[in-house]
């Protein structure tokens, strides 16, 4: 029975989507900046196994040279994020996401 | 000439900002003379316009010439005109003619007072507002004049303003007037939805096209705005509180020109009152004459000397909407013309005596007069006899004109119309008689210094006389005069004359003996023609109603000579007559109890309800914005929240537009 | 059972667990350590779907530096202390991040199940024969050359943001915030007010002020049995 079963394109769709949608409810849920990030990224990489998926589906080079971006975009992201983190975490080690709350109404 | 119209108004208005800006600088007299210069050349063109209307044939003598657009807003326009027809030149010459007199008076009248060029300031926009009334071509101009005429008439009444009294009745003049105005401004806007129109000559062509209910409304509320102004029963209150301003206002506004407006504008809109139903001609008529009776029995009793006129005005204004009523549009006119000659007359000369004795107003502290006041009393007696009826002045032949019309009008109403008309004339040839007799003949009351009659509340600060052999008692109305009365000088005394002969003279307008010299009745033939009442009876009737009617002022001139000359019988002069039917108390408890009371509440709805209602929205506003702002927590999770929100919301929207 | 069934279990299975370390772990290190097991498997499943060179260029950019930048922020700062995950000061939050979550999964599920789970799109077709790097290079350097170019531009103007911002701030630089004060103390409430709901039975009986940069949390000492590491 488990011979039968063939992985098409579509489970890694599936899987791109559940590792995305971990990555929103650890956004939303965690409140140390660093590990807020790390979800972050968590959401890219679901995103570049997508689009690797439909780039094979529907043999199209784009979709990979897409991925090549995210992954630059996200590097510089990380880069000035983690600088952020770092000038707001030097002066408050203990400081959480909770505490930039400057932009208050 | 007939282009010389514009200059009537132009020339009062003129004379208005000349006097505002150098009113101070021209001074007593300076001031005063050009108001009459202004006055004066207003009349010269009146009159080179009247001939440029003779010099017309018949049908051709209505001429307009507008000035300028005024209001051009969609489909309403309102120009600047003037209609020069028979008419409103008939008006603009007694109101410019009587009017110059007046100013010319008013000259000696107010010398001394230190508001000098202020008071003609006020006469001179007077002239100009009367004015655009009678010569407006076009409702929402003569509404116009209506307002000015008013506020002028608020501004002189109260012009001692210093004395509370004065105030008061400047203010309820204005009020009063308002309420009529609002069935003016009603007929306006009623006018103007029915015809598309506020011009006169295309509303009257209008008028065959509209329903009947509408012409009758437009007429009714005309005739609303006209009991306001003209003070019929039951707005007529602020008549007699309206004397307590300078005796040439109360000449000019309230005899000769102001309170005329409303038959002037009856008159003008006729082709309406003609056109609507039977029922409000009948209730002109009818309010004119009780208002007439009314305000006669009242005129008994009175003891200010300018309160008797006060009354004979409303009076007389009864005689004319009488005739109105009846459809005898003529002879309204012509009483109007003969009633501001005698009225102004009276006026006047009762302001020369209340100058001559020092400022008193009570006729039970005159008397015995006429040999130191002769001029005064000479033309005082002849307006007398021109009021009483009294044949060959004037009054007699319009007065006549008015009562034959009555008896001629269809049905019995006509005769009760023409008896309550002749008791009206009785009384008013026994009213008058009473003030020429207790103010020029009997004793001379003015000699008793100690007797203290109850004060009225008259203007006592004001003109004061110059300082003569007389003495005058500045500000004092306090017993009799120290010193003699004295005539007034020739400044005053000259219009008197003028204006006795033009009351002596005056019948001559509109003669009934033959038509040619029914001139007034042809002159104003363009104009009411068409609804003109039509006298069917016999020459004999016309000659027995006449005699009737001089035999009524005889009677009460007779009664007058017993009671108060000769006193062979006693004065009867009740207190209900005295304090008018007590009509000012009922209306002011009204006012005071349940009027205070609805006029609250009213505040009320409008203070809680409908500023509730907006200051409620306001308040919906700020508290809605309120409990939003906590939204903006500041907390970055709480934003990633909403962002995620607003993925679902998208992705689900987009997943419902997929076929499956 | 299939090669390629077998890689994607054992894949598929790495990456979910390393997202659920992630989110659940306690310690920012852990959570690190999460984050690379699941870089590895979407390097593996790259291979599986013959993206040979993205799989190499994910291990050496991602997990060999960015995960390595995070580790070295963390040691760096010193602030490897572990959260207390019970406590929740903004009330509410979890709940609707549990629906929100389950709703972005649900729907691009369905997104994906309505098109039979085929891709709709057309098919443009490559040649077999060039390999994938090849292929990629081409597409790189010829249809996308002008994002390639910008990205450049992107990266310089983030190395100059990083440096800017992660300096040492002189006296001039700092924001006065007048209200952090007031802000701190909301947040210890909160905080206090979640414990309460979180630990109803540990009466917390003396208030423990936050941000005055002591780092010492009698909350955290007595809910986690953890070493609070420098």
């Amino acid at each position: 029975m488990i011979t039968a079963l063939e992985v098409t394109p579509a489970w890694y769709l599936v899987l791109g989507a559940v590792l995305f949608s971990i990555g929103a409810f650890g956004l939303l849920i965690r409140r140390n900046p660093l590990v807020m990030f790390m979800c972050v990224e968590l959401m890219l990489n679901a995103v570049t196994l997508t689009f690797v998926t439909f780039s094979r589906m529907l043999e199209d080079t784009g979709g990979q040279s897409i991925v090549v971006f995210v992954l630059v975009v996200a590097a510089a992201e990380v880069v000035v994020g983690l600088a952020i983190i770092v000038a707001l975490l030097r002066k408050r080690p203990d400081a959480t996401a909770d505490d930039v709350a400057l932009l208050e109404g | 000439m007939l282009d010389a119209v514009w200059l009537i108004p132009a020339l009062p208005l003129a004379g208005f900002v000349l006097l505002l800006v150098f009113g101070r600088l021209l001074g007593d007299p300076g001031a005063g003379w050009l108001a009459t210069a202004m006055a004066a050349a207003s009349f010269v063109a009146t009159v080179v316009v009247f001939f440029g209307l003779l010099g017309e044939a018949e049908e051709d003598r209505h001429f307009v010439q507008i000035l300028f657009e005024w209001i051009p807003v969609g489909d309403l326009r309102v120009d600047v005109g003037f209609l020069a027809d028979p008419l409103s030149i008939t008006m603009a010459l007694f109101v410019t003619g009587v009017g110059s007199l007046i100013h010319l008076y008013a000259i000696g009248y107010m010398h001394g007072d230190p508001d000098f060029p202020k008071f003609f300031v006020y006469m001179n926009l007077f002239i100009f507002s009367m004015l655009m009334l009678v010569l407006g071509n076009n409702l929402v101009l003569t509404f116009l004049g209506w307002e000015g005429v008013g506020a002028c008439s608020y501004f002189l009444v109260s012009f001692w303003f210093t004395d509370e009294a004065n105030a008061a009745a400047g203010k309820k003049a204005f009020i009063t007037n308002r309420i009529g105005d609002w069935g003016f401004m009603l007929a306006i806007f009623l006018a103007f939805a029915a015809a598309g129109t506020v011009d006169y000559l295309e509303l009257f062509q209008a008028t065959e096209g509209l329903a009947a209910v509408t012409v009758t409304a437009i007429g009714a509320l005309l005739f609303v705005g006209a009991v306001g102004k003209s003070a019929q029963i039951p707005l007529y209150i602020w008549l007699p509180d309206a004397m307590a301003g300078p005796t040439p206002v109360s000449a000019l506004i309230h005899a000769a020109t102001m309170v005329t407006a409303g038959v002037f504008l009856m008159t003008r809109v006729n082709p309406i009152l003609a056109a609507g139903y039977d029922w409000v001609p009948d209730v002109i008529a009818w309010t004119g004459a009780i208002t007439a009776l009314v305000a006669a029995t009242i005129a008994i009793a009175q003891n200010d000397i300018k309160k008797v006129l006060a009354y004979s005005t409303v009076s007389q204004l009864g005689y004319m909407f009488l005739a109105v009523g009846v459809g005898a549009y003529v002879a309204a006119i012509f009483h109007m013309v003969t009633h501001a000659f005698f009225k102004a007359l009276l006026f006047l000369g009762a302001g020369s005596v209340i100058h001559g004795v020092g400022d008193e107003q009570d006729m039970r502290r005159m008397g015995g007069l006429r040999k130191y006041m002769p001029i005064t009393a000479a033309t005082f007696i002849v307006g007398w006899l021109s009021i009483a009826g009294v044949p060959p002045l004037s009054g007699f032949w319009s007065k006549d004109e008015i009562l034959l019309s009555a008896w001629a009008s269809p049905g019995a109403q006509g005769k009760v119309l023409w008896a309550i008309g002749l008791v009206t004339a009785l009384i008013t040839a026994f009213y008058m008689s009473r003030q020429v007799y207790l103010v020029f003949f009997g004793d001379e009351r003015w000699k008793e210094g100690e007797e203290h009659a109850p004060i009225e509340a008259e203007a006592e600060a004001g003109a004061e006389p110059a300082p003569e052999a007389a003495g005058a008692n500045p500000g004092d109305g306090h017993g009799g005069v120290h010193g003699e009365p004295h005539e007034s000088p020739w400044i005053m005394t000259l219009p008197l004359v003028v204006l006795s002969v033009l009351a002596f003279v005056g019948g001559g307008l509109n003669l009934p003996f033959t038509e040619d010299m029914h001139f007034l009745q042809r002159w104003l033939e363009p104009v009411v023609g068409e609804n003109e009442l039509h006298i069917d009876v016999s020459t004999a009737t016309k000659v027995g109603l006449a005699v009737v009617a001089v035999l009524a002022a005889l009677v009460g001139i007779g009664a007058a000579t017993m009671v108060y000359l000769r006193r062979r019988a006693r004065a009867v002069e009740p207190a209900v007559l005295a304090h008018a039917y007590y009509f000012d108390e009922t209306v002011s408890a009204f006012v005071a109890g349940p009027g205070t009371r609805s006029f609250d509440a009213v505040a009320w709805f409008d203070a809680h309800i409908i500023d509730g209602a907006v200051n409620g929205v306001a308040h919906v506003v700020a508290g809605a914005g309120r409990r939003l702002r906590s939204v903006q927590s500041g907390f970055v999770r709480s934003y990633a929240l909403g962002v995620a929100t607003g993925v679902v919301v998208v992705l689900g929207y987009f997943l419902t537009r997929i076929t499956f | 059972m299939s090669v390629e069934l077998f890689v994607f279990v054992v894949a598929g299975g790495a990456c979910l667990a390393g997202a659920i370390g992630v989110v659940a772990s306690t310690h920012p290190v852990h959570a690190a350590l999460s984050l690379v097991g699941t870089l590895f498997g979407i390097a593996v499943l790259f291979v599986a779907q013959e993206a040979n060179f993205l799989a190499a260029v994910q291990v050496i950019v991602y997990a060999g530096a960015i995960v390595v930048l995070f580790l070295f922020v963390i040691m760096l700062l010193g602030v490897d202390r572990a959260d207390d995950l019970e406590v929740e000061p903004l009330i509410g939050q979890r709940v609707a991040a549990a629906i929100v979550s389950l709703g972005i999964l649900a729907l691009t599920f369905g997104a994906i199940a309505s098109t039979g789970y085929e891709a709709t799109g057309a098919v443009v077709g490559f040649d077999e024969d060039v390999p994938d790097i090849n292929r990629l290079g081409e597409s790189l350097f010829t249809t996308y050359l002008f994002a390639f170019e910008i990205t450049s531009i992107l990266l310089v103007i983030a190395i100059a943001g990083a440096v800017l911002m992660a300096r040492h701030s002189r006296r001039s630089d700092e924001i006065v915030d007048p209200g952090q004060e007031e802000r701190a103390e909301e947040i210890a409430e909160r905080m206090e007010a979640a414990e309460r709901r979180a630990h109803p039975e540990l009466a917390i009986g003396n208030g423990h002020r936050r941000g005055d940069g002591e780092g010492a949390d009698a909350g955290d000492a007595e809910s986690e049995p953890e070493e609070v590491g420098r």
